[in-house]
């Protein structure tokens, strides 16, 4: 179990910005991501594009704010629970909330903030119609034990990176194994492209080109899939189907929490940038109100303005006194 | 054509068409043309060719830049991709593009 103050739902440079500006007011976070590192989109999406309006940097890579703004945060150790996505939460008879994560993690916090972006990052599943019958019977977006597929018939989609390592991968392990990709050409590092073309040369693995799967058939469990070629549709047995089309951001469970939502954004108030569950706030991409602008410079001033706000839940009976860092220095937390 | 405006056409989900003017001196792309009249794209990673919500097929037989790598593999991880499948925030309004004609691919 996880006990803090504030509790960030959401490590993109917003979530972790909060950090600093609670530590400067003594409160305490931890933060939960669905990703498996720390900074959001800047990490997942565009690491190493350059960023040109946060103040005082002239340029900035994403993956270097992201780095700097874990740099900041240090002396306040935060808390992080990774891969794992925030799924329920409840108010306790203490007056705390309690957030449990989709693996069970549990979590205390008089202040939940939610700086969740556009929402977790989950596998894009193809438009099959039958799809949903074969989760965990036979289809699988996420590769998490390669022992599964020790000698069975596997058939793979994408034609990106992920695609082609686990293609290599599972090469030796599967007793068959086919890729099917949308084009002749793949993207993804050179390397590994010329890999898949000599096992394919070899005959170890089956490469299916400008192809697509468009059904699925099997008993509840998976037996084949059907495949779309310009010359017509070929059926192919398999034990396993795994899509690989890289993930997308969907706000997910907390679009069900009881807040209000407008346009998949949380609704709240400009003051401090609360919902309308008092002692849970929003901030960054994922809220909006009249005049919002999606970026990440507007998103450092919610998280700071939110915190001087959330303070009264954590210390009703405290005084706040505003201090500049200029005057007072960063003190961080032992341990 | 106006001075600095085109007109292009957008075709919803729904088949309806609509007829918009798009400014050419405002570094506008058609995914931004398409938010600001409140069409449902949603343009999620900003224009960076980076998550294929724009995604569209264009209808016209206007000459567009080649698409790329960077949006070919962003099209690889989009669904109902055919041949005239293209970003919208890769279509930069020019006065050339008068009179382009759209439609809004499916939500995947």
């Amino acid at each position: 179990m996880v006990e803090t103050d504030i509790l960030i739902i959401g490590a993109g440079p917003v979530g972790l910005f909060t950090v600093f500006e609670a530590g400067l007011l003594k409160l305490r976070c931890h933060l939960i991501d669905a990703l498996p590192q720390p900074g959001g989109q800047l990490s997942e999406i565009y690491p190493k594009k350059p960023i040109y309006d946060i103040p005082g940097y002239p340029s900035v890579l994403a993956g270097e704010l992201v780095d700097n703004l874990m740099e900041q945060i240090k002396p306040f150790h935060p808390g992080f629970t990774l891969g794992d996505r925030a799924e329920t939460i409840e108010k306790q008879a203490d007056g705390r909330f309690k957030v449990t994560s989709s693996r069970g993690v549990v979590h205390l916090a008089p202040v939940v903030a939610i700086a969740g972006g556009l929402g977790s990052f989950e596998p894009r599943k193809p438009p099959i119609h039958n799809l949903a019958d074969f989760e965990d019977n036979g289809v699988e977006y996420i590769i998490r034990d390669p022992e599964l597929y020790r000698n069975k018939r596997v058939v793979i989609a994408g034609g990106g990176d992920s695609a082609l390592d686990w293609t290599i991968y599972l090469a030796d392990l599967a007793s068959e194994i086919s890729l099917v990709h949308r084009r002749t050409e793949f993207r993804g590092a050179l390397d590994s492209v010329e890999k898949v073309e000599n096992l394919a040369a070899a005959n170890k693995i089956k490469l299916i080109r400008e192809a697509q799967i468009v059904g699925l058939e099997g008993n509840g469990k998976l037996e084949s899939v059907t495949i779309e070629q310009a010359d017509g549709e070929i059926k192919i047995p398999t034990d396993h189907y795994i899509p690989l089309f890289g993930l997308s951001p969907k706000l997910g469970p907390i679009g069900e929490w009881g807040l209000e939502i407008d346009k998949n954004a949380i609704v709240v108030n400009t003051l401090d940038y609360s919902t309308n569950i008092p002692g849970i706030y929003a901030i960054g991409d994922v809220n909006t109100y009249p005049g919002k602008l999606k970026l990440i410079l507007c998103g450092f001033h919610e998280a700071t303005l939110m915190c001087q706000s959330a303070y009264k839940f954590v210390y009703p009976e405290k005084k706040l006194s505003f201090k500049y860092t200029t005057v007072t220095g960063v003190s961080g937390f032992e341990g | 054509m106006e001075d600095g405006m085109i007109k292009v056409t957008v075709i919803d989900r729904e088949g309806v068409r609509h007829e918009l003017d798009a400014p050419t001196d405002m570094n506008f792309n058609m995914m931004e043309v398409c938010k600001s009249y409140e069409l449902p794209v949603e343009g999620t990673c900003g224009g960076m060719a980076l998550c294929a919500s724009c995604h569209m097929y264009v209808h016209s037989d206007h000459a567009l830049s080649d698409p790329s790598a960077d949006e070919e593999d962003m099209l690889d991880q989009a669904f109902f991709v055919k041949e005239n499948s293209r970003l919208g925030c890769q279509i930069h309004i020019t006065e050339e593009l008068d009179g382009l004609e759209v439609e809004l691919a499916p939500v995947s």
